[in-house]
């Protein structure tokens, strides 16, 4: 027998097929085929989802499930760097994976839940976090990264009544807030949540009931977005894309995140990568993640250098796009912390040439979350 | 479109005379996206067949326009910079890119007809 040869085989979601009906254009992202759009294009796709309910096939992302005993809460929080002791049921709280540097192995989603916490990951990261949380947490306690659950989000102001329409009880959710729900007696569960600065519910379900739940919302009114718009609209809310705004070389505090590490956490640290986070904390902070709004119509993409206006170099765009509600161009990316404040004169540099653009105040676009 | 050839990259070009006029196709468009941004040449500008003259944006990415044949720029579409939506809505007509004095006529031979260029898009697709 020869070596053992790992193939990566493109994977697909529970909703290919529905998505391949509604003439979706596919990409492959972290290993997933994809809907980058459907038929009516990014830009409306974008706006429909400010304005009425938009459906996302999130099932790429990791659901990770860890069974809460004896000392999971202290083992756990030496990788995440939130208060996890003072976490209510059925709260959810944004935070990451930290490296010994500060850096960020991904960022997710902790909910907790009655016997234990379940994570959502990102696509692209969800092996290599199940694979660090399990190093170390060790065997003690129970790790399941779900294969059977599909996870989508409805995002917008028709979300609500949508969803209340087919599950008692869901409007009554508040932001970062969840619960169980019975739907023909399958067990699923409902975040109020998501990534596009719209209110909205993000909801784990079976992969065998995936396809008729999303057709009912459908039939509701709700229409299926790709991941194109899902970019436009997280970008306009000022919201970070791993592996673009955000990395292993990126702390949470030159990412403008400080406010996702628990007050008690970054007091008492006990976290991987604290003593770089606490010296950022007290004044060490040579860079930061900023919104960029350029002069003109020019958009700065990932990679664009910036420079001051005395043309010296003082960092990069990490995303930038055009964004469809503020109908206009908007990007984010880090600059020297000297050039930090709003209304900063910078410029960036497009295919050779420099263009005018300033710092300008996240998110580009107003939130609209239920509280 | 009697008259008007196509190139490998996409655009279209009619010849009137001296002049060519140039655009990218509707193919072209349904592959991008919404556009959401375009850089034209300046008036004057030499060119040289397959050369860089000019960007298009889209939600997703930015690519290069090309010109199918040599020549100076003599005018550009500035509607469909300051709406570039109007690209994906009229591609073939209104949206034209820009004007170019042709330098050598032969160069045209070289381009496709409507015909072989679906056919080209077709086969590219399967």
């Amino acid at each position: 027998m020869g070596f053992i040869k790992v193939i990566m085989e493109i994977q697909k979601t529970a909703l290919y097929n529905y998505h391949k009906s509604l003439g979706a254009k596919f990409v492959p992202f972290a290993g997933y085929q994809m809907p980058v759009q459907y038929t009516s294009g990014i830009i409306e796709e974008h706006k429909l989802t400010r304005s009425n309910a938009g459906l996302f096939d999130v099932s790429h992302m990791g659901q990770l499930f860890i069974e809460n005993k004896t000392d999971l809460i202290e083992e756990l929080e030496k990788i995440i760097p939130i208060d996890l002791k003072n976490i209510k049921i059925n709260q959810s709280k944004y935070s990451f994976l930290t490296n010994k540097n500060g850096g960020i192995y991904d960022d997710l989603i902790v909910t907790k839940v009655e016997n234990g916490f379940t994570v959502i990951l990102n696509a692209a990261c969800k092996e290599n976090d199940h694979k660090i949380i399990k190093e170390a947490l060790g065997k003690k306690f129970k790790i399941i990264l779900y294969k059977d659950l599909s996870l989508i989000a409805l995002q917008g102001p028709k979300s609500a009544e949508i969803l209340e329409g087919e599950i008692d009880g869901v409007s009554s959710l508040k932001f970062m807030n969840g619960n169980n729900f019975l739907y023909n007696e399958n067990k699923i569960y409902i975040t109020r949540s998501g990534y596009t600065g719209e209110d909205g519910f993000e909801i784990s379900l079976p992969n065998k009931i995936v396809e008729s739940f999303a057709k009912i919302l459908v039939s509701k009114g709700a229409q299926l977005i790709g991941l194109g718009a899902r970019d436009t609209l997280r970008l306009e809310a000022g919201l970070c894309l791993y592996g673009h705004d955000i990395d292993e070389t990126t702390t949470p505090i030159e990412a403008n995140l400080k406010w996702a590490i628990s007050k008690r956490r970054r007091e008492e640290g006990g976290f991987l990568g604290y003593s770089k986070i606490k010296s950022n904390i007290n004044g060490g902070l040579s860079r930061l993640r900023v919104g960029i709004k350029p002069s003109g119509k020019i958009i700065a993409r990932e990679g664009s250098k910036i420079f001051s206006q005395g043309e010296n170099e003082i960092g990069f765009v990490t995303s930038g796009t055009y964004g469809p509600s503020v109908n206009g161009s908007i990007a984010m990316g880090y600059v020297k912390y000297d050039f930090t404040k709003y209304g900063t004169k910078i410029l960036l540099e497009v295919r050779g040439k420099k263009h005018e653009a300033i710092v300008a105040e996240l998110p580009f676009y107003k939130k609209n979350y239920v509280r | 479109m009697s008259g008007v050839k196509f190139s490998k990259e996409h655009e279209w070009i009619k010849l009137e005379g001296d002049i060519a006029t140039i655009g990218i196709t509707q193919h072209a468009t349904e592959m991008l996206g919404d556009i959401v941004f375009v850089e034209l040449p300046e008036n004057g500008t030499t060119v040289e067949k397959n050369g860089n003259a000019g960007v298009v944006e889209s939600t997703k990415a930015a690519s290069d326009i090309y010109t199918p044949v040599s020549g100076e720029i003599v005018e550009c579409n500035h509607s469909i910079v300051d709406d570039p939506s109007k690209i994906n809505s009229d591609p073939e007509n209104q949206a034209w890119f820009f004007k170019l004095k042709i330098k050598d006529k032969s160069e045209m031979n070289s381009l496709m007809d409507k015909e072989t260029y679906d056919k080209f898009t077709k086969e590219k697709a399967s």
